[in-house]
């Protein structure tokens, strides 16, 4: 990532000077301060010029839009993409007409896209940088998730009833962390996740002497 | 599709110069041969083959638009 020192008087100086000189607003810089600086006795005597670091941040949101309108246009898909925030990641909605082609079947083309534009957009990054994205299209994600809650429910007291284990279809980690906070407060089942990626799955179990 | 693919590919590797795919059109598939750098490889196969799965599911749906199938080929 990009990043210079700049100096000046005061803080604010330093600061206006590095924006300048990266021809960049305020709004586009992570700034730290390396020295605060000292305006010394009578604004003379052993003063020190105030230092910072401003890093050019990253403009994930552009970025990502673009990738992903490039990949949407390449398949012939129309669709609109807006993007917010949350702490955890960049949330891309993707709505338009007909978009069940990009959604695929149980959302694998979905998980697809959002797979390798995560891989896109964090190419050459290091770790601390890097940022993850999620992808929802037309409201899926969200009825998905209402759907696995259900499932979950359904089943725990399947396992219950017939004292068995429960093994679920395989899921991406998203969907099978799902099922686990759905069912981490039902005190007659435990859930655990087994197989390797991208075939884990949950597995339901019935907890003994209990139910 | 071609572009597609090529797309993809380049978005992925380092040496996206050396990124070249081909078309080869059946009667109802279409062939996809990607060729990419020898250290690239990985880069768009992935840990078990995840990465070319995927792009593999995503190719497949656009082919699927236009009442093709297309299979995507790896080729060293």
């Amino acid at each position: 990532m990009k990043s210079i020192e700049s100096t000046g008087k005061t803080i604010d100086e330093a600061v206006e000077a590095g924006l300048n000189e990266l021809g960049v607003t305020i709004d586009k810089v992570d700034i730290e301060v390396i020295d605060e600086g000292n305006k010394g006795f009578l604004g003379f005597l052993g003063s020190r010029m105030a230092k910072v670091e401003l890093t050019v941040k990253i403009d994930f949101q552009t970025r990502t839009k673009e990738i992903l309108s490039n990949i949407f246009r390449l398949m012939n898909v129309d669709a609109e993409i807006s993007v917010s925030e949350s702490d955890e990641f960049l949330l891309l909605n993707v709505s338009g007409k007909n978009l069940g082609l990009i959604i695929g079947r149980r959302g694998e083309t979905l998980n697809a896209l959002q797979y390798l534009t995560n891989i896109m957009i964090n190419k050459g990054l290091e770790n601390e940088d890097r940022r993850r994205i999620q992808i929802d299209v037309e409201g899926y994600r969200r009825r998905r998730e209402e759907t696995l809650r259900g499932l979950a429910l359904h089943l725990a007291e399947k396992s219950r009833r017939e004292g068995k284990d429960i093994v679920l279809e395989p899921m991406s980690p998203q969907e099978r962390r799902i099922i686990h906070i759905t069912l981490r407060n039902i005190p007659y089942v435990n859930t655990f996740s087994e197989g390797e990626e991208p075939y884990r799955r949950v597995v339901i179990s019935p907890k003994r002497g209990e139910g | 599709m071609k572009e597609l693919v090529e797309y993809i590919a380049k978005s992925l590797v380092d040496n996206t110069d050396e990124v070249s795919v081909s078309q080869v059109n059946g009667e109802r598939a279409v062939i996809l041969e990607l060729r990419v750098a020898q250290e690239d490889m990985g880069k768009v196969i992935g840990k078990q083959g995840r990465i070319a799965k995927a792009m593999r599911t995503i190719v497949k749906a656009a082919a699927t638009k236009e009442g093709k199938r297309a299979v995507v080929e790896i080729l060293q």
